[in-house]
């Protein structure tokens, strides 16, 4: 990148994030640097875009509850419901009463609860009211088939390049993707998987590559249709890590489970402890992938929002010097960190089932 | 604590998004761009491999070609060597046969020489014959005129015919 495109890119990125904070600033309400980050990192039944409250502009995703029946409303009538103080709190906070086809319904920290004779009984920050099952399309649902749409487009578009043109060199859109497809093929898959079992698992370790850095990637863009911390959602990262395990554990074979029950080289008096711990082993392993995506994905949202906070905390534009050079060098850095999580979750993926299917060698 | 208690929700969506994604992608997209990347490293390695031979095959018909321009040289040089030594052996022979030829021509000459000497001297002998008749008729005119000069000449004659 030439120095004039850093330039452009600093003077947008400063622009946009003045824009999507200048309403907040102007107003006289006392700024809650935690609270926000935590607003942005979460997830959210709308998409909001700039300004505050009922002035500002947001995108109002659909609601959609399985409580006797599918009932979809736009979250539109939980926002603009009336709010309610919670009392009996540890913090203050409050909750948003539905109207319309949202009747019945509630809105505390974007979880939807059924109202009990029109309120909901709060003890200790938490509602003791029924939650209907939310599968709604909130903004990390959104923000999902967007990442899912840019990643069939850019590989659909791949395929056909070779699908018209037969073997032939590279070019447009497939000379940047084949190199990343064949590097996890080359590099992540073969030297974790032996021998030709490998090619039974590209299909699985790529998508979980190509998933993790394009909604990495897309997280990282401050303004819609970017910015959603999908990757660093608990959520997320589970199903990931619970599909490593089901590979890992149904492409075990003889060897890999014989190495879990009767470890060779270790006495049989010691299979009593063994066993255990290499039974917990197996949930471990993944459930460190699971950790290790959240943690980095949101640790990195939250520096970045930090950063620019201080702008807000201490109400000065000048703040903004400092404060947006900074956030820009995390940005980049989290780039490289979008590449790096997603190559790391693909090869520990691949090295586990790697173990799994490895055949006995002495 | 909301930060990492998973939503059903999400994971429900997710789960059916990449179950979704893996399938299309597996099938569509791995697979076809993985073997045509497959079937394009063969066909580098096959070129690759037709070049290296096409090298050796201009290699070895480059040698091909050296050999025979070199038997070509050394037939021609073996030609050349034959034609100078038929040259020299008919130039040889040429002059053998123009020496045979001369001294047949020298023979021929000196025994055309030699008879037509004889025929000369024999010629010359007869003339002379006459010359002395004649002289010898004058000679005789003259001396005879007397006898004792007939007698003497006789005489002398007839000493000189058996002298002869």
């Amino acid at each position: 990148m030439s120095r004039t495109t850093i330039l452009r890119f600093l003077s947008i990125f400063t622009f946009l994030v003045g824009l999507a904070f200048t309403a907040g600033a102007t107003k006289e309400k006392k700024f809650n640097v935690s609270e926000t980050i935590m607003h942005h990192i979460g997830d959210a039944h709308e998409w909001h875009l700039w300004g505050e409250g009922h002035q500002g502009t947001s995108i109002y995703l659909p609601v959609i509850l399985y409580d006797n029946g599918i009932k979809v409303f736009s979250s539109k009538h939980l926002y603009h419901g009336k709010a309610i103080s919670v009392e009996d709190s540890l913090k203050p906070s409050e909750y948003l009463v539905g109207e319309g086809p949202a009747q019945g319904y509630a809105l505390l920290h974007e979880k939807i609860y059924k109202l009990n004779n029109g309120k909901l009984d709060v003890h200790w920050a938490h509602p003791k009211n029924a939650m209907p099952l939310d599968l709604s399309i909130t903004k990390n649902v959104l923000s999902l088939f967007i990442g899912a749409f840019i990643l069939l487009a850019v590989m659909l578009s791949t395929s056909l390049y070779y699908k018209k043109n037969g073997a032939v060199a590279p070019r447009g859109i497939a000379k940047f993707i084949e190199p990343l497809i064949v590097y996890v093929r080359d590099e992540i898959v073969k030297p974790n998987i032996h021998g030709a079992k490998h090619t039974r698992y590209i299909g699985f370790i790529t998508t979980i590559f190509f998933f993790i850095l394009v909604n990495n990637l897309l997280g990282m863009i401050p303004i819609f249709p970017g910015g959603a911390n999908l990757t660093g959602n608990i959520s997320v990262t589970l199903f990931l890590a619970l599909c490593t395990l089901l590979v890992t554990v149904f492409s075990g074979n003889k060897n890999y489970w014989k190495h879990i029950f009767a470890t060779p080289g270790v006495p049989w008096a010691l299979l009593p402890i063994m066993i255990p711990i290499e039974l917990v082993g197996i949930f471990t392993k993944p459930f460190a992938l699971m950790i290790r995506l959240f943690a980095n994905m949101t640790a990195g949202h939250i520096i970045v929002l930090s950063l620019i906070s201080i702008i807000f905390i201490n109400k000065s534009a000048a703040w903004g010097l400092l404060s947006v050079p900074m956030a820009l060098f995390i940005s980049v850095l989290e780039i490289l960190v979008a590449f790096l999580q997603a190559y790391l979750f693909a090869s520990l993926s691949a090295l586990f089932i790697g173990a799994a299917v490895e055949e006995e060698h002495h | 604590m909301d930060l990492v208690t998973p939503s059903f929700g999400l994971l429900f969506w997710t789960g059916i998004t990449f179950c979704l994604l893996l399938l299309v992608l597996a099938k569509f997209v791995w697979k076809p761009v993985l073997s045509a990347v497959n079937a394009r490293s063969q066909k580098i390695d096959e070129a690759l491999l037709e070049a290296e031979k096409a090298r050796q095959e201009m290699k070895s018909l480059h040698a091909e070609n050296e050999r025979i321009l070199k038997e070509a040289r050394a037939e021609r040089d073996a030609i050349l060597k034959e034609a100078k030594e038929a040259g020299a052996r008919m130039i040889e022979e040429a002059r053998d046969k123009s020496k045979i030829e001369g001294q047949k021509l020298i023979e021929s000459a000196k025994l055309a020489i030699n008879s037509e000497r004889n025929s000369a001297i024999a010629d010359m002998k007869a003339q002379i014959a006459t010359f002395s008749v004649d002289i010898a008729e004058s000679l005789v005119k003259e001396s005879l005129a007397s006898d004792d000069k007939q007698k003497a000449l006789a005489s002398k004659m007839v000493q000189d015919i058996q002298l002869n």
